[in-house]
């Protein structure tokens, strides 16, 4: 589904990736996992054609993405929620919806708003609302839904479980996984370690922008290298 | 004191202008709101739309009104292709860069009016400007009305593309959250450019509506501007609502202290209020804090 082979990217005269290989197959849940710093964000944006790449392929679905611009990308069907949410917090809750089918998914707008509300009751009660009143983890879910109106074929999330308090991480980890059991292929962005890896088919750890570890997700849950580095086991 | 039916026509008078000032805000306030950058070409475009309109009547007798038609579009397409082409790509994403290229852009074109219109003011040689209605016991000028209800439906026809299509929600969106929007597939400096269109389109109006009252020269756009920063100010900075009320308020106050100071000390009231709103709510009357 998605073949990244050599990817480098960075700003001005820093290198933030140098080299990265990974790929995320149909109905997979691919954790990357890194501590903060270590390019995981970049990569993102480099997958969505925010950032360029410098060097390096992105194949999605066959296609070669690293030149193509951030709207064909989301044309295309890999749909970003990005770190933070960068959600619009001027437009209402129902607004940031049908934005989120701007580019693709515009033909049934109404049946999946109507599934987002039905996924998140929450949104539904503050569909009139302002965004940016919302708290933190309606902002998430109102990302994820925003997400999901563009009908993506895989969906990446940054960092879901960022700034929410344990209870809403359980939430919205039970959500990314009744998401990739309705078949959705997901890319898992997290510094959370240890959920991420009981949930995830597979798993990349990022370290200084090349990939220091890969895997099944069970065998490096057990991994001793990693259980010292991130569990502090 | 003066008889309630001379004050009574001066407001409406106010308001019939004010309107006008509203439309020409709208465009500042509408680049400033999304783009968060202040055109100062925005005078020099309305100066080129007021040409325009003047040129179609003197050269092929086209209804100022008519030219709408003609001219709004074309000024649409004027400024999505200055800012895409020439405004966007000259200024590397900073602000400050942006600045100084509508300042350019607006002494090339002013420039470029003198060299070909020299000096001289022109008007359009019609008596449309001297018909008038008869409401009771006021006279009304039949192309000021016009201009008001005219303003009072673009006003309204741009609130309900903000608002109610995808493009006008594009365009909200890009004003707060830039990557947030391309995560959703909107191409930013496509809206950039349809949000300085649309800006420009408001002048072509607002020069169709002032044509057959008023007059041109390559310095006349300026005058209308400094108002309109005011009412911008006034109404609060990338304020729709803001802009219309501004507008307005602005357009009774010249009215009034017109009619107590003199035509010529007209404006005076102008500049007073944007002092006054600038010491005690510098976010204007619907700006929101920062």
């Amino acid at each position: 589904m998605l073949e990244v082979t050599g990817l480098r990217a960075g700003y001005g005269a820093t290198e933030v990736l140098r080299g990265i290989d990974l790929s995320v197959r149909e109905g997979e849940i691919v954790a990357v996992l890194g501590a903060n710093g270590v390019g995981k964000t970049t990569l993102n944006k480099v997958l969505s054609g925010v950032v360029s790449a410098r060097a390096g392929e992105i194949r999605f679905d066959g296609q070669p993405i690293a030149k193509a611009s951030a709207s064909s990308i989301v044309e295309a069907g890999l749909i970003h929620v990005p770190e933070g949410r960068k959600i619009f917090p001027n437009l209402s809750v129902r607004e940031n919806l049908v934005l989120g089918s701007y580019r693709r998914g515009r033909a049934r707008r109404a049946e999946n708003i109507e599934r987002v509300f039905t996924t998140f009751p929450r949104l539904r009660e503050r569909a009139g609302q302002a965004a940016g009143t919302l708290s933190g983890g309606e902002q998430q879910m109102l990302a994820i839904g925003r997400g999901l109106m563009a009908e993506p074929r895989l969906l990446i999330l940054d960092e879901p479980s960022l700034g929410l308090s344990p209870l809403l991480v359980e939430e919205m980890f039970t959500l990314v996984r009744t998401l990739n059991g309705q078949g959705l292929p997901i890319m898992l962005v997290e510094q959370n370690v240890v959920q991420s890896l009981d949930l995830a088919t597979r798993a990349y750890i990022l370290e200084n922008g090349t990939v220091a570890l890969e895997g099944d997700a069970a065998t490096l849950a057990a991994d001793p290298a990693l259980r010292r580095a991130y569990l502090g086991l | 004191m003066y008889a309630p039916q001379i004050l009574i026509e001066a407001a409406l008078n106010g308001l019939m202008t004010g309107a006008v000032y509203a439309l020409i805000a709208l465009g500042l306030t509408l680049v400033y709101g999304v783009l968060h950058i202040i055109n100062f070409a925005h005078g020099a475009l309305l100066t080129v739309a007021m040409f325009a309109v003047w040129g179609a009547f003197a050269l092929f007798r086209v209804d100022p009104y008519l030219a709408m038609l003609g001219i709004v579009p074309l000024m649409f397409g004027a400024g999505y292709a200055l800012q895409r082409f020439v405004i966007g790509p000259a200024s590397h994403g900073s602000d400050n860069n942006v600045l100084l290229v509508t300042l350019g852009l607006s002494i090339v074109l002013e420039n470029a009016l003198l060299a070909l219109f020299r000096s001289d003011t022109r008007a359009l040689d019609s008596d449309a400007a001297l018909q008038v209605v008869e409401l009771g016991p006021l006279l009304l000028s039949t192309p000021r009305l016009i201009g008001f209800a005219a303003s009072l439906a673009v006003t309204a026809l741009l609130w309900l593309l903000l608002n109610r299509t995808d493009t006008g929600r594009a365009i909200r969106a890009v004003a707060r959250e830039k990557l947030g929007a391309r995560l959703v597939g909107i191409e930013v400096d496509h809206v950039y450019a349809v949000t300085f269109g649309l800006g420009c389109a408001c002048l072509a109006v607002a020069a169709c509506l002032l044509m057959p009252t008023y007059y041109v020269n390559p310095r006349s756009g300026a005058a209308f501007v400094l108002v309109a920063f005011t009412i911008v100010v006034l109404g609060g900075m990338g304020s729709i609502t803001g802009a219309l009320v501004g507008g307005l308020i602005i357009g009774v106050v010249e009215s009034f202290s017109g009619l107590l100071l003199g035509d010529s000390l007209g404006q005076i009231g102008i500049f007073l209020i944007f002092i006054l709103v600038l010491l005690v709510r510098p976010t204007g009357l619907f700006g929101a804090r920062a």
